[in-house]
């Protein structure tokens, strides 16, 4: 089962000892079903609280506003129980770091027929057999042996191979892969993404990556949305944001990206400034302070979304269609 | 983390003073440290809070229920069991004081010296305080008053050499923390001397978890004086220990089962408003200091 | 993991001899000669000299240590003069009911202090959580010999449900049954309240973990995370403290043991510490410390194999 997933006005916020944390402000995405929607950004731009809140795992100091619907249900709204209900079933997440995302004294097996928890028409047998398909299929040989394996005894990259395995186990409407590649080096991630790009063909649900890579959101991706202390920046599909970005901080995102660079550079760039505070956010652009295009307005009126395209837009006065 | 720091008083005086704050915001603290202040003035007052001499011999008013003329009864003997009572919780915590500060005093020199010392001297008194904890305590404890003795003197003896190895354990510990950060490498580069590392860096540091240790120790101890007292093996009578008066009332519990309520009453009461102070020393001070064990 | 084993066998066998060695020199050190201490000051002389040659005391003390090693190698703990009986004897008639009572207890305050660490965990921050916090402290505070008076006086004593003194009729389970709850209990109180908190210290750091986050995103019910995922985790620090408890369990029956008079191995040595009757106290503390340290290696052992990344670390 797949549907829509459309968040709107999602605001975020930690209650702390020293004060709020705006952690996420009026963020609005939209994903259909065999979508693939990347959401990239710096350390701090609220990308995992996003795809927190849409697993419905945020920690207890956090206060929602807005609405996550998904297949017409408001996911904010549900209590304790339901949500729980969804995750592992509908919603299905792959974590940061494969190496502390599995239990270490439990076998792989015994976990991942743990996660099926929600097929209660299946044996024991059955969802054994469904693992050792499934680990086959993303590329883990001697899938019967590994299953009696511990969690340490397998490398960084085939227990992130599991850890989508066990995603797609359950066969989510809505598979989250968190900085899949962060914790890997870079064979490994070139495999990772390699094993991303061949499922989402024969996958028909949406998938959310998100990355602080750009060449991992290009690769896979094919809308994106661009995060900012705690905000959406810009939106659209993977060709018009790299190469036609409207909004300066995406622009000045993708010029700081060594990937890009064709000549050995003596400095890297880098954007002049530091992120705002999130406990009390700017009044205007979150940007304009380290913004070079910003003018009066900016520094004290938020600006709205602009529309450039059927599917791209930005949050920026600069920005025009 | 800076607000903290900012927050955090600079003087002894107001350290002290919002350490108390703290304490006696918990209201278990609150009346735990009622319940060990109560106990402290009985047992530095007892012979002006005694209403007779613990010791007067009564044959003829023996076993007598609680009345106006004696609150807590009267004994086998026929003395007063609430001045018994009274004096106990002189016994109690005199023996208790004494031997954690002794066990304290010698676990801070050896461990200080093992932390600091040479590495050879270090590994041998590794090796002996962790022979000393894999025995079982009271075994040795007994083997002891075999050898010595049933008294007083043997009580803090024994409760001193069964706790030492612990609290040494704990100072090292610390100590070989201290010994390696900066501002310690910094002096001993500058050539000072190890009386000055030790008297003026490293012994201010490691004090205060010791003290919490032996706060928290302090109730285990008192339990077992009571009861190596009851046993027969402890403070040796006619000295009024709550253990023995437990022990007494034990053997006419059908007949006056008062004197096990009354004689057992202030030792709950006591391991209990001591227990409780020392988890809240604990949780304000060191919360990842070890729990404490049931006696 | 064998070398591991080796070793910590070793060094607990070096510990038993140290301190049976530290043992003959104390009492070679204390004035006046235990046959004197034992009989008391008008023994005869002949008396005292047959009880000398009995204890072996006339030979030198470096050769009764070697001879206590031998004969104990062999099964052989020496012989108590009082009742004309092997110490052997008299330590294996008595350890069965201290053993069944210390394990009992501690099953008890397993079974019960476990779930009540996890309930903790489950409603952490809540009220219940908060009264299991302060009734463990509680439990932990009170002296188990107490408890046992207080348990006397009210089950045996007003209500004679149970039964007051000894360890129950030989041979009748319902009667060795009955004797046993109240002395089991007065030592598992605080056993529970000690397991509790412990349980709940090192699940509560465990639930941090991120392996607890995917378990959680796939859904799975707190109670089976708590139970399942983290336990396993979390129960491994708490075996380790168990085990060296089992000490402290030993020493609340020489207590409790003392209050039902129940003829265990508390009972054997209380006694012959105040008849100051050295060969039974000798041989009593040797086989207590024995079994103490043997449960302590058993432990570490045990959690070598409970945690696979140690197990692994120990075979590599």
């Amino acid at each position: 089962m797949s549907g829509t997933l459309a968040a709107s006005g999602l605001s975020v916020r930690y209650e702390t000892p020293h004060g709020s944390v705006h952690a996420l402000r009026h963020v609005d995405i939209e994903a259909h079903p065999g979508e693939v929607i990347g959401i990239v950004g710096e350390s701090g731009c609220g990308k995992s609280t996003l795809v927190t809140a849409l697993a419905n795992l945020l920690p207890a100091n956090a206060r929602i506003d807005g609405a996550i619907r998904y297949n017409g249900v408001d996911l904010a709204k549900l209590d304790a129980h339901r949500q729980r209900l969804l995750r592992g079933d509908e919603i299905a997440l792959v974590g940061q770091d494969p190496m502390t995302a599995f239990n270490p004294v439990l076998t792989i097996g015994d976990q991942l027929v743990d996660f099926q928890h929600h097929r209660k028409d299946l044996s024991r047998t059955l969802k054994r057999a469904r693992i050792a398909a499934m680990l086959a299929r993303v590329g883990i040989a001697d899938a019967e042996r590994r299953m009696r394996s511990y969690p340490h005894e397998l490398s960084g990259g085939m227990r992130q191979r599991v850890a989508i395995a066990a995603a797609l186990l359950t066969d989510p409407g809505l598979l989250i892969a968190d900085e899949p590649t962060t914790a890997l080096d870079v064979t490994m991630e070139a495999q990772i993404i390699h094993l991303l790009r061949e499922l989402r063909r024969e996958y028909n649900g949406i998938v959310i990556v998100v990355s602080h890579h750009l060449g991992v959101i290009a690769e896979l991706c094919d809308r994106v949305y661009v995060m900012y202390a705690g905000e959406v920046v810009e939106g659209g599909e993977v060709d018009a944001i790299f190469h036609d970005p409207r909004h300066p901080y995406t622009q000045a995102l993708l010029a700081c990206d060594p990937a890009r660079f064709h000549d050995r550079l003596d400095r890297l760039p880098t954007i002049p400034g530091s992120l705002p505070s999130l406990i009390q956010p700017p009044p205007g652009c979150v940007y304009a302070p380290r913004c070079g295009k910003a003018f009066a307005p900016c520094k004290t009126i938020a600006p709205p979304l602009v529309k450039l395209t059927a599917c791209h837009a930005a949050r920026c006065y600069v920005a025009t269609p | 983390m800076s607000s903290v720091a900012e927050a955090a008083p600079s003087t002894p005086d107001r350290q002290r003073l919002v350490l108390l704050r703290a304490l006696l915001a918990d209201p278990f603290t609150r009346v735990a440290l009622l319940l060990v202040a109560g106990f402290l003035v009985t047992a530095i007052f007892a012979p002006w809070l005694a209403p007779y001499s613990p010791l007067k011999i009564d044959v003829l008013h023996k076993l007598q229920p609680p009345s106006a003329a004696h609150w807590f009864g009267t004994d086998h003997l026929g003395r007063d069991l609430l001045s018994r009572v009274i004096y106990g919780a002189r016994t109690a915590l005199t023996i208790a004081m004494v031997s954690v500060a002794i066990a304290g005093a010698i676990g801070l020199l050896l461990g200080l010296v093992a932390g600091y010392g040479p590495r050879w001297l270090d590994a041998i008194l590794v090796l002996s305080f962790d022979s000393m904890n894999s025995l079982p305590m009271i075994m040795f404890a007994l083997a002891v008053i075999t050898v010595l003795g049933a008294g007083t003197g043997t009580l803090i003896i024994v409760i001193a050499a069964t706790s030492f190895p612990s609290y040494a354990r704990l100072i090292r510990a610390q100590t070989l923390a201290l010994k390696n950060s900066d501002y310690i490498l910094a002096e001993r580069l500058l050539d000072a001397s190890a009386a000055r590392i030790i008297f003026i860096h490293l012994l201010p540091n490691v004090v205060g978890p010791l003290i919490i240790l032996l706060s928290m120790d302090i109730p285990v101890v008192i339990m077992v004086e009571a009861g190596l007292s009851f046993l027969g093996l402890g403070v040796r009578p006619p000295t009024p220990s709550w253990g023995s008066i437990l022990y007494d009332g034990y053997t006419s519990i059908r007949s006056a089962p008062f004197m096990v309520i009354f004689g057992g009453l202030p030792l709950v009461l006591a391991t209990l408003g001591f227990t409780f102070l020392g988890e809240g020393l604990r949780d304000y001070l060191d919360p990842r200091l070890q729990l404490r064990r049931p006696a | 993991m064998l070398a591991y084993a080796v070793k910590r066998i070793g060094l607990g066998l070096l510990i038993l001899v140290l301190v049976m060695v530290a043992m003959y020199a104390a009492v070679f050190l204390v004035p006046g000669d235990p046959a004197t201490v034992a009989l008391g000051p008008r023994a005869t002389p002949e008396l005292k000299r047959l009880l000398i040659e009995r204890m072996g005391l006339d030979q030198p003390v470096w050769w009764q240590i070697v001879e206590f090693f031998r004969n104990a190698l062999t099964g052989n703990l020496g012989y108590d003069v009082w009742s004309n009986r092997p110490v052997s004897t008299l330590v294996l008639e008595a350890l069965p009911n201290t053993l069944v009572l210390g394990l009992t207890a501690l099953a008890v305050a397993l079974l019960i202090g476990v779930p009540l660490g996890c309930l903790s965990v489950m409603r952490r921050g809540t009220a219940a959580d908060a009264a299991i916090g302060v009734l463990s402290v509680g439990v932990i505070a009170v002296p188990s010999f107490v408890v046992a008076i207080y348990s006397l006086l009210l089950f045996a004593v007003t209500l004679r449900w149970l039964p007051a003194i000894g360890a129950g009729e030989a041979g009748d389970f319902l009667s060795q049954a009955r004797a046993l709850v109240m002395p089991a209990a007065a030592i598992a109180l605080g056993w529970i309240g000690y397991i509790a908190r412990m349980v709940r210290a090192s699940m509560m750091e465990v639930m941090g973990e991120p392996h607890i986050r995917t378990a959680r995103s796939f859904g799975l019910p707190e109670w089976k995370i708590v139970s399942k995922y983290a336990l396993r985790i979390a129960i491994i620090p708490t075996i380790s403290l168990v085990a060296v408890g089992l000490g402290s369990i030993l020493s609340s029956a020489v207590f409790v043991e003392a209050v039902f008079a129940r003829p265990g191995i508390g009972k054997l040595i209380t006694d012959a510490v105040s008849t100051r009757n050295y060969p039974v106290v000798m041989g009593t503390v040797l086989v207590m410390t024995a079994i103490y340290v043997s449960i302590t290696i058993a432990a570490d052992l045990l959690i070598a194999r409970l945690d696979p990344r140690v197990r692994d670390v120990f075979r590599g």
